[in-house]
């Protein structure tokens, strides 16, 4: 990895971490919390939790994490960057195998390599929410906040917009900090 | 594997016609720009429901194609499913419907973040969203995890936890973690099924 190009460096990062995401947005965050926190500096363990939050308080895929990380990084042009290396790989890559397999479900290989994968992709996102836990989860009334709305979010099928913007009107209020 | 993933009720009618480029690229924008905290939803209603452009059985079919690849699913989606109703120039087309408007938001939040990110009253909001955040996040693993605790299967129980430390706890590199466990993952699993077939 080139140091001296911030461009660079994002755009063999997420070209590389595109491929390896199994298990989509949420399962590839650990591994950019590692490389934006902790290897290169990006940015700090705050920045990187505002920045998901961000992500998913927006409309569009939740891959767009990403954006922000390149815009903390090198501005517009490493916003457009991180997002063009973390999308255009698979989207190829995405492309060329459905040429291959018109009819996927003639051959058992994909279910086989789906079912193996799925127990991977949930320890990924797992140890994504351990880690972000770590970085907002600092108080006993953030740890209830976090809690409260796990619990929601799996009993109920409430929009998950209402719980962000709850969560943000706690907050603003000095409630949770 | 997912719930909604049943089988799709007899569709009466045929699926129109393929649409153009500019159409293709107008629905995904807008169900990128509706798609608060996950798209797929909302192209499962455009795609199948609302504009008929493929049945549910074609789309879970390619849904689970574009699931066991990596990547953001519906990112490859958008390509996959663009691409076979107008090749690659609908792919391309979709792609950039479903990305473009998004990113262009994303980047004045980017802005507007590092102008006002230091604002009390803004950190405070976000630190209460992304207290709530996480734990969005935690209800979802809750959900995929339940048909692997029913199941009780220990294969797949030992990867997931395997793969959560060596990720979550000991911060290990995704690629080094994953180019061990999937080879084992696949592995395993073809050897289990194939005692369970014998």
């Amino acid at each position: 990895m080139n140091a001296e190009s911030p461009i660079w460096a994002l755009i063999s990062t997420f070209g590389l971490m595109s491929l390896f995401a199994v298990g989509g947005a949420a399962a590839a965050v650990p591994e950019m919390h590692r490389i934006a926190v902790e290897v290169q500096h990006w940015m700090t363990d705050k920045q990187f939790s505002d920045a998901y939050a961000i992500a998913q308080l927006s409309p569009g895929p939740n891959v767009l994490i990403v954006t922000l990380i390149g815009y903390a990084v090198a501005g517009i042009p490493g916003a457009l960057a991180a997002t063009l290396a973390m999308c255009v790989p698979t989207a190829l890559l995405a492309y060329y195998v459905s040429r291959l397999l018109n009819r996927p479900s003639q051959s058992r290989w994909p279910g086989l390599i789906q079912a193996a994968l799925v127990p991977l992709s949930i320890g990924l996102m797992a140890a994504s929410a351990l880690i972000l836990a770590q970085s907002t989860d600092r108080t006993i009334a953030a740890l209830l906040l976090t809690a409260m709305v796990a619990l929601i979010a799996s009993v109920s099928r409430i929009n998950p917009l209402w719980l962000l913007l709850a969560g943000g009107l706690l907050g603003f209020a000095g409630i949770v900090r | 594997m997912s719930p909604d993933s049943a089988p799709a009720v007899q569709e009466p009618d045929p699926v129109t016609a393929a649409p153009g480029l500019a159409a293709l690229f107008l629905a995904f924008a807008r169900m990128s720009l509706a798609g608060f905290g996950g798209v797929l939803v909302f192209a499962r209603r455009a795609i199948v429901e609302q504009h008929r452009w493929m049945t549910a059985d074609e789309f879970n079919e390619t849904f689970a194609l574009c699931h066991f690849l990596p990547g953001p699913n519906i990112v490859n989606l958008s390509m996959v499913f663009g691409s076979r109703l107008r090749g690659i120039a609908g792919g391309v087309a979709a792609f950039a419907g479903l990305l473009l408007p998004p990113t262009l938001i994303m980047t004045v939040l980017a802005i507007a973040y590092a102008r006002f990110g230091d604002l009390d009253v803004l950190r405070r909001s976000l630190a209460g969203i992304s207290c709530a955040a996480v734990g969005l996040l935690i209800a979802v693993v809750f959900r995929m995890m339940t048909p692997l605790l029913k199941r009780a299967d220990p294969l797949a129980l030992i990867l997931m936890l395997g793969v959560f430390l060596a990720i979550g706890v000991f911060r290990l590199s995704l690629p080094a973690v994953l180019l061990v466990a999937i080879p084992v993952s696949i592995g395993a699993t073809f050897f289990l099924r194939r005692n369970v077939a014998a």
